[in-house]
């Protein structure tokens, strides 16, 4: 109710606001000027402003003059945006409706609307989609976008299927719907045109491309299993060439007239075509190339990184427009060739902010493509309706999409592996949607050389919105229906991914074995390739290092388990922690220096321990409430003051163009995750030698009872509200403590405290007295790690403790753990699910 | 190829080998071809290793395999255990899990389950693993197959955490090694079908 109050509401004020721009446009005297043109004819405005500016005579100094074409062009680009979007956030906001009618198509309906408000207003379409506008400013970056984020091990392993539906489905698309038409006007179907057999298959070609914009926005909303999404997606992309090609070559055929083409005429049309796909291909992997390398020596402008990526992907496509070759293959290779390596040049944070640009940018522009599409059809000028000529264009279209995905599909299933299904098939063929493409090439038809454009136009938004809308809306329910196997979504695994690449490996082997070159040999072979020449030439040398796939994944999944832990860190509050880095070094070597003798096993374990020391700190501090060790204690001070989480303020106001990290919170879940892996290390191997020391300290820690656990609790109590004063509103989080939380999985990086080393750390001011009893010396130490230690982490995820000998944790932290659920925290929550409940 | 002995009835229990492993007879006659290239010793057996010198015998004579991270474990899944040499039915039969998964599920429904069912597959696939058989993929067993993997990049504690890690994974009756079923259930969404095919050329 409230959500129709918003729509109500935001139609009004969209209402308002384009009465408002007509209206001054109007009062301007330039009513003919479509927006898309004055963008692209700056120098007009300039123009007019000048004249503005010196044709009055100056009475005065005006104080607020109204300089409407001085803005104009970037104003109204600016307020589209702006619409555009807020139409989607209007259409977003109702999930009931969009889980029926996909986006896209309530994107039009929403254009629809505006464009009659526009029509209402100027009484003649002010704004449309200009193919310029289109191919240079709003697709670029869509499909940069699908390069960038393709799965290229899926597309190349598929890539045969999808040339063959590409090249030969475009080429039959095109043919069959020009011929049919053509063979029905000869027949009298569509009465009087005034077309012939090349304009007919020129109207084909344009109308044979299935349109990536459409198709992605439709299928990422039915999520089908990969292969066939992988089929339609790369198809859709990499018919352009074919389209481009066949739309230029009878577009010069129709030029020529029907009587001068000859055999060399087409024979260079062909050649033409691999000239314009691989050209074009070239272009972008050349760029894919530039970019990499670019990307290689950015280190000390990481804050405009990013920026390469996309200005080398928009010259690339920009390159193979200006060759006459593919652009949307260009900028489609350009994404696919640079995406690994990229990703591992730059920093993470640009590779994040390169991925959320990209998606800005091709969702911005697939938004305001889809409301221009629907605003284009409100014009009187366009439309001409031939009933015969729309319905069988309507007709044809789907039809002999059927019959070609069909056939080809009969024809590849006798060589593919694992044959594409009867119901793939169906969705396939049905997913055979038209779009912004098809209308942008109509619209750049010359209207001398064809003199039904419009009519062309007109049926070409027919069948765009036929399309998108009829079968976009129809597509889900068919899915469903079909029952087509789904994509799994699932979390990633670990042990999966190792598993992936067993598969490889496997393969390999076995067509080694049985004396096969096949598809894994190839793969292979270009993996070593790869690896030995473009990894070393595009590649950071220590982005090279540590890239192992299977790494990765393990990295993904620490980041991931970090992000976790923070989250639920904050939900509970628990922000008692420090964290200190510099002192830690020279505690450690100071102790090491202190220990090697007396424990060397176990300093050979620690020697390059990086943890944070929240536990000396906190200690230390214990001991000046103790007011037991006078010198310690500025000591401890010192310790604080320089390693405690700084406070926010010291850093907000700075401010730097070039320099991103200045508040070091920000940069919180990179620390916490190169703690991450170095805890892990130490943890885990600490974990598996079963460190000694343990038995001992909980040996004094039993003896010790209740009295001193709670006394020093107090204390800690204390002690912590001290440091989170000092750290005020830091939202920093210590990296040593179990993270378990519903994650079911235990990650050994969130769970050092139990591991027993942490309990044999001995601050160097300790370490002189209590080198002879070093074993026992920990007790209270021991204590003071119990707020945050294994109580709290039972309390996260009471599932399994861990492989590590825990027994003892638990014996001594019980009286701990049950006097603070009582004084300080509400009850436990109910224990998380069973960790394989999460990840079946 | 051009062998002037290619009939398939040169090839000891032909028929039944088609039979039991849906090979057609030109991959079973290619496969021969292959098998005799391999077997050096012309005995009709491919050896694990050569007796005097321990060397990798036979499939020593596949250079890539050297190449493969997990070439060993892959020959070594070749020879079911205790045995040191391999026939040629044999050596049919385990390519045979590598086969694509008949889509036709009624072949014969009665027979037990063809090698190349989803499920045969995943278990060759399991055995990669399980080097020493007892229905187990232990810790030290998958931090092999890791090592072998992961090469030198990643150090020995990385490699162990990422153990750690993927057994938790799968691991859902705490014993702290993978069985067959959980393994079976962690790759649940994988499309073992399709990952683990290759095509045979006739």
């Amino acid at each position: 109710m409230q959500r129709c109050g918003y729509v109500h509401l935001w139609l009004l004020g969209s209402v308002l606001l384009i009465c408002l721009i007509s209206g001054v446009t109007r009062v301007n005297g330039d009513v003919a000027l479509t927006h898309q043109e004055s963008r692209l004819n700056p120098s007009k405005s300039n123009l007019n402003q000048t004249e503005h500016g010196h044709g009055s005579v100056i009475t005065g100094i005006p104080i607020v003059t109204f300089k409407w074409h001085h803005v104009e062009t970037p104003y109204l680009v600016a307020l589209w945006i702006l619409v555009a979007g807020l139409g989607k956030l209007v259409i977003e906001a109702n999930h009931h409706v969009t889980s029926v009618i996909p986006e896209s198509a309530l994107l039009i309906c929403f254009g629809f609307i505006l464009g009659g408000i526009i029509w209402g207003a100027d009484k003649v379409q002010t704004f449309k989609l200009t193919p310029t506008v289109f191919f240079f400013y709003l697709l670029p970056q869509i499909i940069l976008d699908a390069g960038y984020s393709m799965p290229n091990k899926l597309f190349f392993s598929n890539m045969g299927a999808i040339l063959i539906y590409a090249v030969i489905g475009t080429c039959w698309n095109a043919a069959s719907l020009g011929l049919s038409l053509w063979g029905c006007h000869k027949g009298g179907a569509m009465g009087d045109l005034d077309l012939g057999l090349l304009q007919y298959l020129l109207f084909g070609s344009l109308m044979a491309a299935v349109d990536p914009v459409a198709v992605i926005a439709v299928f990422e909303q039915v999520h089908v299993n990969e292969v066939l999404f992988i089929m339609v997606f790369g198809e859709s992309l990499l018919n352009d060439g074919v389209t481009v090609v066949l739309f230029n070559v009878f577009d010069a055929f129709v030029s020529l007239g029907g009587d001068k083409i000859d055999a060399v005429e087409i024979i260079k049309g062909i050649i033409s075509f691999f000239v314009v796909a691989f050209g074009g291909s070239l272009v972008g992997f050349v760029f894919g190339l530039l970019i990499s390398l670019l990307t290689r020596c950015t280190k000390n402008i990481q804050i405009i990184e990013p920026g390469f990526v996309f200005v080398l992907g928009y010259l690339a496509y920009l390159t193979a427009e200006m060759l006459s070759l593919s652009a949307i293959l260009s900028i489609v290779f350009c994404g696919m060739c640079c995406q690994k390596y990229i990703n591992s040049n730059m920093d993470e944070r640009s590779v994040t902010t390169v991925r959320y640009v990209m998606k800005v940018l091709a969702n911005g522009s697939e938004t305001i493509i889809f409301v221009f599409l629907g605003i284009s059809a409100i014009d009187k000028e366009i439309w001409v309706w031939n009933t015969g000529f729309i319905l069988l264009t309507l007709l044809f279209v789907l039809v002999y999409r059927f019959i070609g995905v069909f056939f080809l599909t009969w024809i590849l299933n006798k060589f593919r592996l694992v044959p594409v299904e009867l119901i793939d098939q169906v969705i396939m063929s049905y997913g055979g949607l038209r779009g912004a493409v098809a209308y942008g090439l109509a619209v750049m038809l010359d209207e001398n050389k064809i003199k039904e454009k419009n009519l062309m136009v007109s049926t070409t938004l027919i069948v765009v919105y036929f399309t998108v809308i009829l079968q976009g809306i129809t597509m889900k329910p068919l899915v469903n229906w079909l029952k087509v196997k789904r994509a799994a979504v699932g979390e990633l695994t670990l042990i999966e991914k190792v598993q992936d690449k067993v598969f490889d490996h496997m393969l390999v082997a076995i067509e080694d074995i049985s004396g096969q070159i096949g598809h894994n040999y190839m793969r292979d072979k270009w993996n070593n390739f790869e690896e030995k020449w473009m990894t070393c030439i595009l590649m950071k040398p220590s982005a090279r290092k540590n890239r192992d796939y299977v790494f990765k994944v393990f990295h993904k999944l620490n980041l991931k388990d970090a992000m976790r832990y923070v989250t639920e860190g904050e939900r509970r509050g628990s922000l008692e922690f420090v964290r200190n880095e510099t002192a830690f070094i020279d505690f450690k070597k100071k102790f090491d220096d202190d220990f090697s003798e007396v424990m060397p096993d176990i300093m050979a374990d620690t020697s390059d321990d990086y943890n944070p020391v929240p536990s000396v700190s906190l200690e230390m501090h214990e001991q000046t409430m103790n007011g037991m060790r006078p010198l310690e204690d500025v000591n401890s001070h010192h310790l604080l003051q320089q390693h405690l989480y700084k406070g926010r303020k010291q850093h907000r106001h700075r401010y730097s163009r070039s320099h991103f990290d200045v508040n070091k919170d920000e940069n919180e879940v990179q620390e916490i995750f190169q703690r991450t892996m170095r805890t892990r290390l130490e943890s885990f191997k600490s974990g598996k030698m079963g460190v000694a020391p343990l038995k001992h300290i909980t040996k004094h820690l039993k003896k010790d009872q209740q009295q001193k656990v709670r006394a020093s609790e107090f204390i800690l109590l204390d002690n912590l509200h001290y440091n989170n004063n000092i750290r005020a509103s830091a939202s920093s989080f210590p990296m040593r403590v179990t993270y378990r939380a519903g994650a079911g999985i235990e990650n050994p990086a969130f769970m050092p405290d139990l591991d027993p080393m942490a309990q044999v750390q001995i601050p160097p001011w300790l370490a002189e007295a209590e080198v002879d009893s070093s074993m026992v010396a920990p007790s209270q130490r021991a204590q003071l790690r119990l707020p945050w230690t294994p109580s709290n982490l039972r309390r996260l995820a009471p599932l399994r403790i861990s492989a590590h000998s825990t027994d003892s944790f638990m014996l001594a932290d019980a009286p701990a753990a049950q006097q603070r659920d009582n004084d300080q925290l509400p009850p436990p929550p109910p224990p998380p699910a069973p960790p394989h409940g999460d990840h079946m | 190829m051009g062998s002037s002995n290619s009939s398939v009835n040169n090839i000891p229990n032909a028929q039944e080998l088609m039979q039991e492993t849906g090979f057609s007879a030109a991959h079973i006659l290619r496969l021969h071809e292959r098998f005799e290239f391999l077997d050096k010793h012309k005995c009709g057996q491919l050896r694990l290793v050569d007796r005097p010198t321990n060397q990798p015998q036979d499939f020593g004579a596949v250079q890539e395999l050297a190449l493969n991270p997990i070439g060993d474990s892959i020959i070594s899944a070749f020879f079911s255990p205790g045995q040191e040499t391999v026939d040629f039915a044999s050596f049919v039969r385990i390519l045979a899990h590598f086969r694509p998964t008949d889509r036709n599920q009624s072949r014969d429904g009665a027979q037990q389950e063809p090698a190349n069912s989803s499920i045969r597959k995943l278990k060759f696939a399991f055995q990669m693993y399980d080097q020493d058989r007892d229905g187990k993929i232990s810790r030290a067993e998958l931090l092999q197959v890791l090592r072998a993997m992961l090469g030198i990049q990643v150090t020995e504690e990385q490699l162990q955490s990422i153990a750690e890690r993927a057994i938790q994974e799968a691991d859902l009756d705490r014993d702290d090694a993978i069985s067959f079923d959980e393994f079976r259930k962690s790759l649940e969404k994988v499309d073992i079908d399709h990952k683990m095919s290759i095509r045979f050329l006739r």
